[in-house]
């Protein structure tokens, strides 16, 4: 894979505001890349410098090794979706999916078979002759998608394409997004502020935090390891304890009060290993509660439980421990046999120093 | 119903009671001091056999034309630009000032354009003084052209504001759709912007072209003998000549013209929007 877009160094004021600090990123060809974070992190800032409506303060945007300071969007390979679709209401849906098509040399009959290709790509043949205004929200996305498609774009900009649409719905059309990517071959950037959806669909993510990359990872990496805390609360669930630490040659011995002793090897301590007090990251599905007949894998702790909360296929737990400041939470799959325990019975639990994150 | 009761009465008295009115005077007659009541074609008859009436009415409507299309086609960049330019907190006082003219009597205003007009009024003494001309300009006052001029200025908020209202509600993001769609800023503004302002263009030009129709006090203080309209003619049958049926056979014609022309011009109009893709 070879790398298509080539953020540098970029930079991005309003006025005082600073929107976007020293922003680097290589994106390559047939990537599905993802930038995730919290409202107002800058990401679709970031975006719509890549599209080209919005110029930057500072550094360049290179796509396919061309600088795009002077390209305006409509003279960039970039094609969008936007959060809200933007369909033109005055026209049918046809005409809608071959509105870029005007400038295009192809003759009126081959014109109609492209659309009639992008709609059917998008599941929604026969559609052409609708009215825009009379469209679903789903059914609006998939027009969207099928507008910018049919340009067959170097790069497909998804600005939160998603966040209209109701649970089962977005489920759905993640799937379908991922599936369509593979097929046509074309970078997709996606913006999103879903963690769960940025996991589910991308081969990498940036996850932005005021303005800046926080980590740039492939999901499991970002999951299993993130590189600091802010990260780490936001891409899932995750508990923190308070522990020390004492640096050896390859890793960290740590004592964590009321769970006991463990060592972890440097990698587990992304932001260096040091000797004093640390916080110790560890997520609510790599505890676990010891059932009659379980036995613990490494090592196991008491603890009173505080919260059940129940999800159907899943049970969230929140423990007290002796020594532990806040209550740990626990996620325990509802498997067939296994009591769901009440609010102040005992527990034994369960965890193990694979899954720490030292911080 | 008994709430609805109160409105359809008025509505009944105050539009289709004077309308049957008119339409029932039309076919009446005039007989000196009294009026006839005899079922009669003669008012209509006269009207299309003497040719003053059709001459009246062609002006009328060429003049309204006219001010229409003078009124929208410089309305358009000012709603455009208040819609588009303008920082969103600043829209209601740019709104509020474009309403200024009103503050005065529309007759007041009339009279200002003589001021400026006139044979030695602002134009011309500023012209003169300048020397760019040497004789005061006279196709500027009692005229046609008068007419045009003080009947678009005096439209002109009620053109802007339905057009502003058109713009403002079109999506933003539907522009940046068309130029990340490839189309330049021009072509975006006449396959996004126009059609989608179509609305507020249709209400403006039907806002301004029927009442100008109707106008008789600017041609009367503006148009000098020879920008005369059929307004006029009405108000002379009805006040000077005494003749109320034959006045309202006129306005009926005059009526009914701008209602076929405004038909006509919508029909187009939505012919054109599904055509153009």
């Amino acid at each position: 894979m070879s790398a298509l877009i080539t953020l540098t160094g970029v930079e991005k004021y309003y006025g005082d505001y600073h929107a976007l600090r020293d922003i680097n990123l290589t994106i390559d060809e047939g990537e599905f890349f993802s930038l995730l974070g919290p409202s107002g992190c800058g990401k679709t800032t970031l975006l719509r410098t890549i599209a080209g409506f919005e110029g930057v303060s500072g550094g360049t945007v290179m796509i396919s090794g061309k600088d795009m300071a002077d390209v305006p969007p409509n003279l960039r390979p970039t094609n969008m979706v936007f959060q809200s679709y933007a369909i033109f209401p005055h026209l049918s849906v046809a005409e809608n999916v071959a509105f870029g098509l005007r400038k295009r040399q192809m003759s009126k009959a081959d014109k109609a078979e492209a659309v009639k290709e992008a709609l059917a790509m998008v599941g929604l043949d026969g559609y052409g002759a609708r009215a825009a205004h009379a469209l679903s929200g789903g059914q609006r996305q998939r027009v969207a998608l099928a507008r910018a498609l049919i340009l067959k774009p170097k790069v497909l900009l998804l600005d939160e394409p998603l966040s209209a649409l109701d649970k089962k719905m977005r489920e759905h059309m993640q799937v379908e997004l991922i599936r369509l990517q593979r097929a046509v071959g074309i970078t997709f950037i996606l913006v999103t502020h879903d963690q769960e959806e940025a996991l589910v669909m991308s081969d990498r993510i940036a996850v932005m935090f005021e303005g800046e990359i926080g980590q740039l990872a492939d999901p499991e990496t970002l999951y299993r390891r993130p590189n600091s805390r802010r990260v780490a609360e936001f891409i899932g669930k995750m508990n923190f304890i308070n522990g020390t630490a004492s640096a050896t040659d390859d890793g960290a011995k740590l004592l964590v009060p009321g769970l006991g002793k463990c060592t972890v090897p440097a990698e587990q301590c992304p932001q260096g290993v040091r000797t004093g007090d640390v916080a110790i990251g560890i997520r609510p599905e790599t505890l676990a509660i010891l059932f009659e007949g379980d036995t613990a894998p490494r090592h196991a702790a008491d603890a009173v439980v505080d919260e059940v909360v129940y999800y159907g296929d899943m049970t969230y737990y929140d423990v007290r421990v002796d020594d532990v400041a806040a209550p740990l939470t626990i996620a325990m799959k509802n498997l067939i046999g296994r009591p769901v325990l009440e609010v102040g019975d005992k527990a034994r639990i369960a965890w193990d120093d694979r899954a720490l994150v030292v911080f | 119903m008994g709430l609805l009761s109160a409105p359809f009465t008025y509505a009944i008295l105050l539009l289709a009671v004077p309308l049957l009115a008119i339409v029932l005077f039309s076919f009446w007659t005039q007989d000196f001091m009294d009026v006839n009541t005899t079922f009669t074609m003669d008012n209509y008859r006269e009207i299309a056999e003497k040719p003053i009436y059709f001459s009246l009415l062609q002006r009328s409507l060429y003049v309204s034309i006219c001010v229409t299309i003078v009124t929208v086609v410089l309305a358009f960049p000012v709603a455009y630009f208040v819609s588009f330019k303008v920082h969103p907190s600043r829209k209601s006082l740019w709104l509020f000032l474009i309403t200024i003219p009103f503050w005065t009597s529309y007759l007041i205003r009339v009279f200002l354009w003589k001021v400026i007009l006139g044979y030695n009024g602002v134009i011309n003494s500023g012209l003169i003084n300048l020397g760019i001309i040497e004789e005061p300009l006279t196709f500027i006052l009692y005229n046609v052209n008068a007419v045009i001029i003080t009947l678009a200025h005096a439209f002109a908020p009620f053109a802007i504001l339905p057009i502003f209202v058109a713009l403002e509600k079109i999506d933003r993001s539907l522009l940046e759709a068309s130029q990340d769609l490839g189309e330049s800023k021009l072509m975006t503004f006449l396959r996004v912007t126009l059609p989608l302002s179509m609305p507020g263009l249709v209400a403006a030009v039907l806002i301004v072209f029927i009442p100008t129709i109707g106008d008789y006090v600017t041609p009367e203080l503006m148009g000098g003998a020879g920008g005369k309209l059929i307004a006029n003619m009405i108000q002379v049958q009805f006040l000077q000549l005494n003749n109320a049926p034959l006045g309202a056979a006129i306005a009926i014609v005059a009526m009914l013209s701008v209602t076929a022309i405004s038909l006509l011009f919508v029909f187009l109009n939505r012919r054109w929007l599904r055509g153009r893709s």
